[in-house]
């Protein structure tokens, strides 16, 4: 019979491996999933694992999704790492698209380059307005930032369709809910021809360096770590956990919304209703799954992109609906926190014939139900299975 | 002679690492007050809980009034007539005496059937209590009665105590043994877990001492003096301390006018408070935890920085309002009570933990230097000689003793003018302990202004130039050491040090320092 038993100290190696078997599992469930749906499991293998990188197209592509999501994960890294639990990225993403798209709008055809860096600060700075009413009503009256980052979420849905079905309507769309395509001077510059790859890739593996460097390597780092950590240490040392609270929404509700300017101004080129595309909230599962630390988050974000895209695939080359990818995302992150299990426990097997033997007492549960039984007899035995409910009926 | 109540035969209880038991045998008589005696890391807490239950030994067998048993958690202690009370009470403070012991008991008894075992206990032992009252208006002394009655009312064979005189004034420690005495006239066998050896001598009448896992000695501390059983502990004499004259300088820290209500409901209001520390001298604040010495100290160390302005002065600043970087600036450093979570991060190594008060190793824009900053705490480790696996090791995985003497020499190693320190020696065996009060004095030597807030009043009268006592939240005037008595100061323990206010409620109070 299996045990779980705590280890004398959280396990390094586990820490690694952990997403490493969850993804083993989530694998090993989807092939199951394939399997009942009726599907051949190596060709929804393919679609996900295979097709996804087989081409330099296919790996661009892969790249173009995984980057708004390494960007906001990043972000949350440094938040949660602060033991700030801001849920609501995907809100900051669209208010950063907004802040952007009103930018972009503004260009015609005299317009310089200039636009490009503008519409970039302006997505940063929607995506801190957004996170900063998370942080104003945290630090001034202790809202839960939980609830409020996620319930703005839904707000930031209402302003992008209240202004694509309302004043930012494209006059001449036909009466669709999108705003005009924004003029080409507004495009995030690409990085080569026929990809959709563009700078935010860069700014993405910038991020990941600058990220590791603030949070290993600087002062205001080491603070938001400490705060995370032990906060009565945080207090001693004099860190304040205000600035703490500011630097972490701050931060993350910034690359949310770099990643929105990135993404409305980049392969989207226009406002629509279809610019929530669930990277806030998968971004929170590729921060974990990165074990938030800035380059296990590349993995994530890449292996992330990968379910977007597979299902995606799954849709027209299996007839699978599109919400697969929801399906593995959450598998995934179920998957992750079993796993994480390991890391602070171990499993032992424990085989039924040892159970019998008291003097080996250390991990059997040979007590003798209260009353003292004398060693190593019949009753010594059996008693376990009489009191010890989870591990007895098996005799 | 008769059969033990307890007999632990060869138990070995290894850890990755360490080795916490070694073949230790014990052996418990009926009605016999036996001392467990060991420094910190000596194995008697494993001990302690393998006899309740919630460690399991790898070896060795665990006999009962006679018969073998295998207690698999505390619950079935319990069954077999073994209690323990803990070091940290576990009591909730919003519910009253009564609930919180029917939460442990069998849930056919009605509260009003606990609240009148409650009484018929506390008569029965002079444990004077009201069932009734909170537990958050109970002193700290009742909070331990109410432990105590709790495990009394199963009824044990073995109770167990873990440093339970560590919280209690000296008249509290003497109701205390008057009750273990009268348990044990009864026939009932007292596991007494303490490092304070004049306790141990009065009290016990056998005693085993551990050290490093194993047993070094089995004697009648009655027959043993201090240093005999310190010997058998540490396998050495603790070192000397060096005792000199007072060359007491300049004002380094003045505190005048200090009131300040306690932001947390069950704190305590600090009032009036008014106290100077001058450089080459120990001052020491001696007091029953709870009294306002974390208010206290929270405003000294600007985690909390609502003092009134120009109550605090920090050589010759005004630093009631800065925060604790600031006052570091000034070279107001302080080592707190807590040592894991508070005076250092559990799972971030020695070298990171560095970094909460030193700036040492930091560059430009803040950029922390690792290679200067695992050399400095290297270099800690070995001046202090902390016991740790180099400065990468996780500060969680060090023993109380060894974190307290980095933490310790992380604060000294700053060339402070004025050190504040809480408990240096709180729950650190006898050896680090001497150690860090050595430091202590060589720093006062130095020329360091030093302010000790502690429970101990042992180390006090062993450290101190000047001694105040705090209480409810008032601090007592100054007393020269030479001037103080334990008697003198445990009296002030229950705030009576001005006329006026004695007459009034001297007879309710003298109750609360008995408490």
């Amino acid at each position: 019979m299996l045990r779980l038993e705590v280890r004398p100290q959280p396990s390094k190696g586990w820490g690694y491996a952990s997403p490493l078997l969850a993804l083993a599992i989530t694998v090993v469930i989807g092939v199951v999933l394939f399997a009942v749906l009726g599907k051949d499991p190596v060709r929804g293998l393919q679609v996900f694992f295979w097709e996804p990188i087989k081409s330099s197209y296919a790996l661009s592509e892969l790249m173009v999704k995984a980057t708004p999501l390494l960007i906001i994960a990043l972000g949350l890294a440094v938040c949660f790492r602060s033991n700030v639990w801001n849920i609501g990225a995907e809100g900051q993403y669209l208010i950063g698209a907004i802040f952007a798209a009103g930018v972009a709008l503004t260009a015609d055809k005299t317009t310089g380059p200039w636009i490009v860096p503008a519409i970039i600060a302006a997505g940063v700075l929607g995506g801190m307005v957004w996170a900063g009413i998370t942080a104003l009503l945290r630090d001034r009256f202790n809202a839960n930032e939980i609830l409020v980052s996620l319930m703005l979420v839904y707000v930031a849905v209402q302003v992008l369709n209240f202004l694509v079905y309302g004043p930012w309507k494209d006059p001449l769309g036909y009466n669709f809910p999108q705003t005009k395509t924004f003029e080409a001077v507004t495009q995030i510059p690409r990085l080569m021809q026929g990809s959709r790859v563009n700078i935010g890739l860069l700014l993405a593996l910038a991020g990941v360096g600058a990220v590791w460097v603030f949070l290993f390597r600087t002062y205001a780092g080491y603070g938001q770590l400490v705060g995370g950590l032990a906060p009565a240490a945080a207090r001693y040392a004099g860190f304040s956990s205000r600035k703490a609270l500011w630097i972490a929404l701050l931060t993350s509700g910034g690359m949310a919304g770099l990643a929105g300017a990135l993404e409305v101004a980049g392969p989207i080129g226009q406002l629509t209703p279809y610019v929530p595309a669930g990277y806030g909230f998968a971004a929170i599962i590729v921060a974990f799954v990165g074990r938030l630390h800035p380059v296990g988050i590349v993995f994530s974000a890449i292996l992330m992109s990968m379910f977007y895209i597979g299902g995606e695939l799954a849709q027209s080359r299996l007839g699978l609906p599109k919400s697969i990818t929801g399906v593995f995302q959450g598998l995934l992150l179920f998957a992750l926190l079993a796993c994480d299990t390991l890391i602070a426990y171990r499993i032992r097997y424990i085989p039924a014939a040892l159970r019998a033997t008291p003097s080996r007492g250390r991990s059997l549960q040979t007590g003798q139900a209260g009353s003292a039984a004398p060693l190593g007899s019949v009753a010594g035995a059996q008693s376990p299975v009489v009191s010890g409910s989870v591990q007895a009926g098996q005799e | 002679m008769t059969t033990p109540r307890l007999q632990l035969t060869g138990i070995t209880k290894r850890y990755p690492g360490v080795v916490a038991n070694n073949g230790v045998s014990l052996s418990v008589a009926p009605g016999e007050v036996h001392a467990v005696l060991g420094e910190n890391g000596a194995g008697k807490s494993t001990l302690m809980k393998i006899i309740y239950g919630s460690v399991k030994p790898d070896e060795g067998s665990v006999m009962f009034n006679g018969r073998p048993v295998h207690v698999r958690n505390p619950q079935e202690a319990r069954a077999l007539g073994i209690s323990m009370v803990f070091q940290h009470f576990s009591l909730f403070d919003t519910l009253t005496v009564a609930e919180n012991v029917w939460l442990g008991l069998d849930k056919s008894l009605t509260l009003s059937e606990v609240s009148a075992s409650i009484t018929a206990k506390a008569a029965e032992y002079g444990l004077d209590i009201d069932p009734s009252r909170p537990v958050h208006t109970l002193s700290v002394g009742e909070m331990q009665r109410v432990e105590i009655i709790r495990a009394l009312l199963t009824s044990p064979q073995l109770l167990i105590l873990d440093e339970p005189t560590s919280v209690l004034t000296p008249q509290a420690v003497e109701k205390l043994f008057v009750v273990l005495n009268k348990l044990a006239s009864e026939g009932c066998s007292i596991l007494y877990i303490s490092h304070k050896l004049h306790e141990i001598r009065e009290l016990c009448t056998a005693c085993t001492v551990l050290r490093g896992g194993q047993v070094t000695g089995v004697c009648d501390p009655r027959e043993e003096s201090n240093a005999s059983l310190s010997r058998l502990m540490i396998g050495a004499e603790p070192p000397a301390l060096n005792v000199r004259a007072l060359h007491a300088g300049a004002t380094v820290l003045e505190v005048s006018g200090l009131t300040l209500a306690s932001d947390d409901p069950f704190g305590t209001d600090l009032n009036d408070i008014a106290l100077t520390v001058r450089a080459g001298e120990v001052v020491g604040i001696a007091g029953v935890s709870g009294n306002g010495q974390s208010e206290l100290l929270v405003c000294l160390s600007g985690e909390d920085r609502r003092a009134p302005p120009g109550s605090i002065r920090v050589a010759g600043k005004d630093a009631s309002r800065y925060g604790p970087g600031k006052r570091r600036a000034l070279g107001l450093h302080f080592v707190p009570e807590e040592r894991l979570g508070r005076g250092a991060v559990p799972t971030l190594s020695l070298a990171q933990n560095l970094l909460l008060s030193r700036r040492d190793a930091l560059g430009a824009g803040g950029w922390i230097k690792v290679g200067a900053l695992r050399a400095q705490a290297a270099g800690i480790i070995a001046r202090y000689n902390v016991k740790a696996n180099g400065p990468d090791a996780a500060a969680k995985s060090l023993s109380g003793g060894n974190l307290q003497k980095f933490i310790v020499g992380r604060e000294i190693e700053a060339k402070p003018k004025l050190l504040i320190v809480s408990q240096p020696t709180w729950g650190v065996d006898v050896g680090a302990s001497a150690q860090i009060r050595g430091e202590i004095l060589a720093l006062r030597d130095a020329g360091c202004a030093v302010l000790v807030v502690s429970e101990e009043l042992d180390e006090l009268f062993e450290i101190s130039d000047r001694l105040h006592v705090i209480a409810k939240g008032r601090l007592s005037p100054s007393l020269d050491r030479a001037e103080a008595t334990i008697e003198h100061i445990g009296e002030w323990m229950s705030g009576l040090w001005d006329a006026q206010g004695a007459s009034n409620n001297k007879n309710e109070e003298t109750a609360h320092a008995a408490a």
